[in-house]
């Protein structure tokens, strides 16, 4: 019912341009895995591939082990949504969703019943006659899914499509998405720019740039250990001290930044092996915002910096402060909004905090913002 | 009436009114109407015509089924003979028409780049520049016995007489199939153009092959645009009367040519006008039985 998919070095090139550089990853069988990337970074592209709309001009598509070269899309076991999901706007919802079938010459019987199961599925019994049209955005976008699901494919690819709902929707769509993929238990490839859509919903994400793949992994790992600056900075927000290596030991690493002496944790090469160091060498410290804190009794870690409030954002469950160091350079750190920030009048001097448990050192490199 | 002046001001109001009334009334309305009228009069020398001979009557129309006075036979075999051949290869060469130019505009509209497609139109324009009539000489000479198809045909020895391409109307099929192709290529154009090519690639993926997603997706999403070009080409064929004159084989008559004759040569005008009636009114119903049969309204023709 469900297969794996392996891309094997897969380039896409399109005159000069690589749209996607030799990227090789595996998606494991009933797996909901992410590709998370800015627009233009290439994820389309290699949903389209995987799909069969476009050849790599390098590589392998294999699915279930199989080599999908060749292969088109309507004989692929694979089943796309796209971002404005493309239903058909003459037929009826029930007639959209079993589409699939009438164009394997399924017969009527058959077809009218498993409409009345997919309908059930997505919690629209009785509403196949309508029209698209008469639907809401968020019934539409189950229709695509009920509509892809038909044919029972082995594995199902979304095009980013949530991003057209308001973000109430949006977040209910990410919960049903996850349940109807558990209830389904087949492969979903997801596409996103939106790092809380594929950090809520995804086994496993791989962020991409520039047609690169930049990291491959657990959300979580993905979020506490990025491997590239860029994915530090893309995936949820951080600050970045650029500075010199001091010293280093094990996994820890002293730096200098900012007229600062700060001690963190040696980034990742791979899942299994630090970056290595030597004095004098030029790197980003990354720090989350939500890992800085204001200096006080209770919190008092191994990393110590003053800096000035600049101006503090509402932001509902948390506020956003923004501060400046004496060489000018911009830090920010977040507190639940339940925390007393009315002493942080612009322009206090304050001492903050964080360890260097939670602190990243990489080599120098682009960030997501640049 | 009031919010038509507020918004497009009293000068720009005026000229929109008076310019449409003007075509519909005088261009229109006026002109078929005296047609209409004259088709119920007897033809009459000028010094008769509002004298007591000058009253209603179907004489032309009589003449139409049953023939002159004169004649033998029951009925007009020749002139329904015409009427009903003119109507029917309207039709078929409407059909040739649309299956022609549907992959053409389909091709333009979403398989070519922009920029080839814009060549395409082009070239396809191009050609319509030249006057139709010179147009369809320019096919006589290809379709003529001596001319440059059995020419190229008998020099690479694949036939050694020369086919008649104008008595078998093969001449005259191509013609008018040619002279209104662009009447059906740009609606269809515009149909399927507006179609989002995402249901194209939704319908492949969910696994329909090539020709169920025209059945199935383009054709109905571009049935307006079909109906408006068919309509079109189908009117103008059936009135086509260049072509006719220039490519037909002796032996066929167009309809447009036996009117033609009562006004011109005949000098027949009501009973011209009669026929002129007759073959209007039939066009319009045919027209109008198949947008009901396809389920077209006019308004979608139009859009």
């Amino acid at each position: 019912m469900s297969a794996d998919v392996e891309l094997q070095n897969i380039s896409v090139t399109f005159g000069s341009f690589y749209a996607a550089k030799n990227v090789s990853v595996k998606i494991n069988e009933g797996e909901f895995f992410s590709f998370l990337g800015p627009s233009g970074c290439g994820k389309t592209t290699l949903l389209r591939t995987i799909s069969g709309f476009l050849d790599p001009s390098e590589g392998k598509v294999l699915i279930g082990g199989n080599n999908m070269g060749g292969i088109s899309p309507n004989k692929r076991p694979t089943s796309l949504i796209f971002q404005n999901l493309a239903l058909f706007p003459l037929m009826s919802v029930a007639e959209n969703i079993v589409f699939s079938l009438e164009v394997r010459g399924v017969n009527k019987n058959v077809r009218k019943k498993r409409a009345e199961e997919l309908l059930e599925l997505i919690a629209l019994s009785g509403q196949g006659d309508k029209k698209v049209h008469e639907l809401s955005g968020g019934q539409r976008q189950r229709v695509a899914i009920a509509r892809a699901l038909a044919i029972e494919p082995k594995v199902l690819l979304l095009d980013e499509p949530l991003s057209a709902l308001d973000l109430k929707l949006r977040q209910k769509m990410r919960t049903e998405l996850r349940a109807i993929q558990k209830r389904v238990g087949i492969t979903f490839i997801y596409i996103t720019h939106d790092q809380g859509e594929a950090l809520t919903m995804s086994d496993r994400v791989a962020v991409m740039n520039e047609g690169e793949l930049e990291q491959v992994g657990l959300c979580d790992d993905v979020y506490d250990y990025p491997h590239t600056p860029f994915v530090a900075t893309f995936v949820g927000e951080n600050n970045a001290f650029y500075g010199r290596v001091v010293s280093s030991e094990n996994e820890l690493v002293t730096i200098e930044s900012q007229g600062n002496t700060f001690v963190a944790k040696a980034g990742k090469v791979d899942e299994n092996k630090n970056h290595t160091f030597s004095n004098g060498d030029e790197i980003i410290m990354f720090i989350r915002p939500e890992s800085i804190f204001i200096k006080n009794e209770n919190n008092n870690l191994d990393n110590i910096f003053s800096a000035q409030v600049n101006t503090i954002e509402f932001e509902g469950n948390l506020k956003n402060i923004y501060l400046k160091m004496d060489s000018d350079m911009n830090v920010r750190f977040s507190v639940p909004n339940a925390v007393d920030t009315s002493e942080l009048s612009a322009g206090k001097n304050i001492q903050l905090t964080f360890s260097s448990q939670k602190a990243i050192i990489l080599p120098k490199g682009a960030l997501a913002v640049d | 009436m009031r919010s038509f002046f507020s918004k497009n001001g009293t000068l720009i109001s005026s000229y929109f009114i008076i310019a449409i009334v003007f075509w519909l009334i005088f261009l229109i309305i006026i002109p078929q109407l005296y047609m209409l009228d004259l088709s119920f009069r007897p033809n009459l020398p000028p010094l008769l015509r509002g004298g007591p001979d000058d009253v209603h009557t179907l004489v032309h129309y009589k003449h139409f089924i049953f023939g002159s006075e004169s004649s033998e036979d029951p009925y007009n075999y020749v002139d329904i003979g015409v009427f009903f051949n003119t109507i029917l290869t309207a039709i078929f060469v409407t059909i040739i028409n649309l299956s022609f130019c549907y992959p053409i505009a389909f091709y333009m509209a979403k398989v070519a780049n922009p920029n080839s497609a814009r060549l395409l139109i082009v070239s396809l324009i191009i050609p319509f520049w030249i006057n139709e009539l010179l147009r369809s000489f320019a096919l006589r000479i290809l379709f003529a016995g001596e001319g440059v198809i059995n020419n190229v045909l008998i020099s690479l020895g694949f036939i050694d007489t020369s086919i008649n391409f104008i008595a078998m109307d093969i001449a005259l099929y191509t013609g008018l199939t040619y002279a209104y192709i662009l009447l059906m290529i740009f609606p269809l154009y515009n149909a399927i153009e507006s179609l989002d090519t995402n249901q194209l690639e939704a319908a492949k993926d969910l696994g329909s092959s090539t020709i169920r997603t025209h059945w199935r997706i383009v054709i109905p999403h571009a049935k307006a645009g079909i109906a408006s070009g068919c309509t079109m080409v189908f009117m103008l064929t059936a009135g086509a009367l260049a072509t006719p004159v220039v490519l037909s084989s002796p032996n066929t008559y167009w309809f447009t040519q036996l009117i033609y004759q009562w006004f011109n040569m005949n000098d027949n005008w009501s009973r011209g006008s009669a026929y002129s009636i007759l073959l209007l009114t039939v066009s319009v119903v045919f027209v109008l039985l198949m947008m009901r049969l396809f389920k077209v309204k006019i308004g979608e023709i139009i859009r």
